[in-house]
């Protein structure tokens, strides 16, 4: 019997203010407070409570049948301790259901895990803790920023005391095989990989109110009708999102809601099917075969590489000069500067800086507060020359002293 | 499918780049295979024009007791003229044009009642008398020749479709590649602007370089938005350049600005964000290469913020300075306030130089590749000049995309769509 198993991202980053080169030197107040503060009330209103509401009565409509996985990156738990406490406390009280499984990630939502094996592991302890502390549960299974993995960075999941991990179901590391089973690293067996099934998750995420979707309108009938007709020996089907699915970029008024409440009631009641946590499927599956992934893969467009955040001029730039300076921002260990480091590492940044797009892109338009690449490559190295002066200023002072 | 078209100037004679302009769309439309019949003021035998067949209208003998002849011979005597004429005009053709003949209108009397014109095919003073009678010679031509769509470029040449339009009634296509709002901000020459009017508001379709453009004629002018289509120019293939092995001599980065010193170009704009930039670091030169009436008023601006020493004004380049400056260049501005195409930063990218532009440029919605501000927003347009100054990776990706991006700019695919209108307006 197949099952189901429902992952969704939670995420928002710390959004920069103009920030001018006469700025640099200046001050230090690089975000936008009151953006962040307005989106993430936004959002919340928009999709984070009502979602929370559907999922909170689904699970206490149908108890053990009915389980979801989170991942909250520590931008975002910030950003509801801040601007938006009634999520945080809407978590909460999933978390308290016993059918919620939080996931772990890097705190920042950052890159973190293709540059600095040091500060990927620091940011995955903080967020480990912070889960720990916020929802009472200790993360098991990992999901890396952007769900990038290779080998390498299994190795380095599996030795910070994972078991699962997630990742995209791209198909030049599938090839032939379907996403839709347990599998393991090639580089280390012992850790167990969940496969998102994008075709099926885009049909919900990006596909759900395209009117020139051949599909549309998709209704939760039509959507079950698909998995039941896959192949008998499918044992789990991964749909992996971002949670502003729901409300955000899909708006209410798309049925979206309606949608996300009647497909697992029809799932459950009609089809006997039943969803599970990633932890539940890697307990209780066993691996098909093990994946090679020499080279890193994302969950993003089509090519599904890491072309999105990391690959032009700008965006290399930006990342090596950001990275430049881990070795004195350990040294220094200032509160302020660490904190703010770990800001410009969001993947969001390097996201806006992509010129992949110029032909087409409506998605990206719409994530993107930038009209161009290279506004947000200039507003961001402004930004980072400040913290790098900040840097090299107290480095000095401590040297001379 | 034959078009009677209309320009002031074909090459190699052209003082603006109207006449440029005009060759680039007739030639990719021969090659899309409609059949030009191209009537200019004065041909002066030495043009190529390969398969388009060019009509002289000063060749034209017209009869003095037509109709049309007294409706606009009537009008011609209080006309005057005093606005910046051409849209493309660089410095070099802003010199000429003011030196311009100013010389009145040759009439060749044949007979009692036919003459000649001999259009001086320029912009001097007496210009609004060559665009009334070459509506006069429009006619006759129009009555004398078979074609299915008369197309019309710029204001000049909007009497002259007019009259060709009511003698054969076929339909009317007017290209706007300046306005007078263009050219002289506020402060317009009204009897240009009515005939800009005029021409758009009777015209069966007008094309508009730009959706800059097409927004000012849709709003400034009134006209209906269904009739006013947007084709974008296209850019002609380098010339060989002849900066090539210079080298600099100054170690200090170089900003540019090259074009007239007018209200139009916005200078001013320029000189606050230099002053933006030098604040902060010292090891930046300015250039406003170019002169205008607004030059004098620059320099004092520049002598006020005590910056002499970093700004500098080269006066009026031509020819092989003007790629020379470009080679000497880090960045470009084009900080125009209205700009309805604006050739020259593509040339600065060809150059592999980086360029700044304002939003307020129809050049602005064909590049990528370029860094775009508001004219007025002088924090932005500095900021944008410190970043490319001072983040290596700018550099690289616009020697890596920019030239690459502008030879994609074809006159091909907006001959295409001249064609697809003209099609649209012989089957209605």
């Amino acid at each position: 019997m197949k099952s189901i198993c429902f992952y969704f991202q939670v995420h928002q980053p710390y959004r920069l203010s103009s920030y001018r080169f006469f700025d640099i030197g200046s001050h230090d107040h690089y975000f936008d407070d009151y953006a962040n503060r307005y989106i993430m009330q936004q959002v919340a209103e928009k999709c984070y409570l009502p979602a929370n509401e559907v999922i909170m009565s689904l699970i206490k409509k149908y108890g053990q049948d009915f389980k979801v996985a989170y991942s909250i990156s520590g931008l975002a738990l910030e950003q509801f301790e801040q601007y938006a406490p009634a999520v945080l406390k809407s978590f909460q009280e999933l978390a308290a259901s016993g059918s919620v499984e939080f996931l772990a990630e890097t705190w920042a939502h950052s890159l973190a895990s293709l540059k600095s094996k040091n500060e990927f592991a620091e940011q995955v302890s903080i967020h480990v803790k912070k889960t720990e502390a916020l929802f009472g549960q200790k993360p098991v299974t990992f999901r890396n920023t952007e769900l990038v993995y290779s080998d390498d960075i299994g190795n380095m999941v599996y030795d910070l005391g994972f078991g699962t991990m997630l990742t995209e179901g791209a198909r030049h590391i599938l090839g032939w095989k379907s996403p839709n089973l347990l599998y393991c690293s090639a580089s280390n067996p012992k850790l167990k990989l969940l496969l998102k099934n994008f075709r099926l998750s885009d049909d919900i995420a990006f596909r759900f109110s395209e009117r020139r979707w051949n599909e549309w309108p998709l209704t939760a009938e039509k959507f079950i009708s698909w998995l039941e007709k896959m192949d008998e020996k499918d044992e789990t089907i991964n749909l992996f999102m971002d949670y502003e699915t729901f409300g955000e970029h899909q708006w209410a008024e798309t049925g979206i809601f309606d949608f996300l409440k009647a497909f697992p009631s029809l799932a459950i009641e009609k089809h006997g099917m039943r969803f599970k946590t990633p932890a539940g499927v890697s307990k209780e599956l066993q691996p098909a075969a093990q994946l090679h992934v020499p080279y890193p893969v994302s969950w993003a467009d089509e090519e599904r590489d890491l072309t999105a955040w990391l690959g032009n001029e700008l965006q290399d730039e930006a990342f090596n000069t950001l990275y430049g300076i881990e070795g004195k921002i350990r040294e220094l260990d200032d509160g302020r500067l660490t904190r703010n480091w770990r800001y410009l590492q969001a993947s969001d940044h390097f996201y806006y800086m992509c010129t992949k797009w110029f032909s087409d892109g409506d998605v990206h338009k719409y994530f993107n507060p930038y009209s161009s690449p290279y506004d947000a490559f200039i507003n961001y190295m402004n930004v980072l020359s400040d913290l790098v002066n900040r840097v090299e200023k107290q480095t000095n002072e401590i040297n001379g002293a | 499918m034959k078009v009677l078209m209309f320009g002031w100037e074909f090459p190699p004679h052209i003082s603006g780049g109207l006449g440029t302009a005009c060759y680039g769309l007739t030639k990719a439309l021969m090659q899309a295979g409609v059949d030009i019949l191209f009537v200019v003021p004065k041909a002066f035998g030495d043009e190529d024009p390969g398969a388009i067949r060019l009509i002289n209208a000063s060749d034209v003998a017209v009869d003095v007791r037509d109709e049309v002849y007294r409706s606009h011979e009537d009008k011609i005597s209080y006309m005057e003229i005093d606005s910046t004429l051409l849209p493309y005009a660089t410095e070099d053709e802003y010199y000429r044009m003011t030196e311009q003949l100013e010389s009145g209108l040759g009439i060749d009397q044949l007979n009692l009642h036919t003459q000649k014109f001999n259009f001086t095919g320029g912009y001097g003073k007496n210009l609004m008398e060559e665009v009334r009678r070459y509506a006069v010679v429009a006619s006759n031509i129009a009555r004398d020749n078979e074609f299915d769509v008369i197309h019309a470029h710029d204001w000049l040449t909007y009497l002259a479709g007019l009259e060709a339009r009511k003698i054969s009634g076929k339909p009317l296509v007017v290209h706007m590649h300046a306005t007078e709002f263009d050219r002289s901000g506020n402060n317009i020459n009204q009897s240009v602007y009515e005939i800009e009017r005029t021409g758009m508001e009777m015209a069966d379709r007008v094309i508009a370089v730009s959706h800059f453009t097409r927004n000012l004629v849709i709003h400034r002018y009134g006209i209906s938005p269904e009739k006013v289509i947007t084709v974008h120019n296209g850019v002609d293939p380098p010339k060989e350049l002849s900066y090539l092995g210079i080298k600099k001599n100054l170690e200090e980065k170089i900003v540019t600005f090259l074009g007239r010193i007018t209200y139009q170009k916005g200078p001013e704009y320029f000189i606050e964000a230099a002053y933006k930039v030098l604040q902060k670091d010292p090891n930046v030169r300015f250039v406003m290469a170019g002169s205008g009436d607004m030059l004098p008023g620059m320099i004092r601006r520049v002598a006020r913020l005590g910056m002499g020493t970093r700004f500098h004004f080269t006066g009026f380049l031509k020819g092989d300075d003007v790629d020379r400056m470009f080679g000497l260049s880090d960045v470009y501005v084009m900080p125009s306030v209205s700009e309805p195409f604006g050739i020259s930063p593509l040339e600065a990218m060809r150059s592999n130089v980086p360029v700044i532009i304002s939003k307020q440029s129809g050049v602005s919605e064909v590049l990528s590749h370029a860094l775009k501000v508001d004219f007025w927003d002088v924090d932005a347009m500095a900021d944008a000049i410190y970043g490319v100054l001072h983040y290596p990776s700018m550099n690289t990706m616009f020697r890596n995309h920019g030239k690459n991006e502008v030879e994609n700019i074809k006159w091909e695919q907006a001959g295409n769509k001249v064609k697809t209108i003209y099609r649209q307006m012989v089957h209605k």
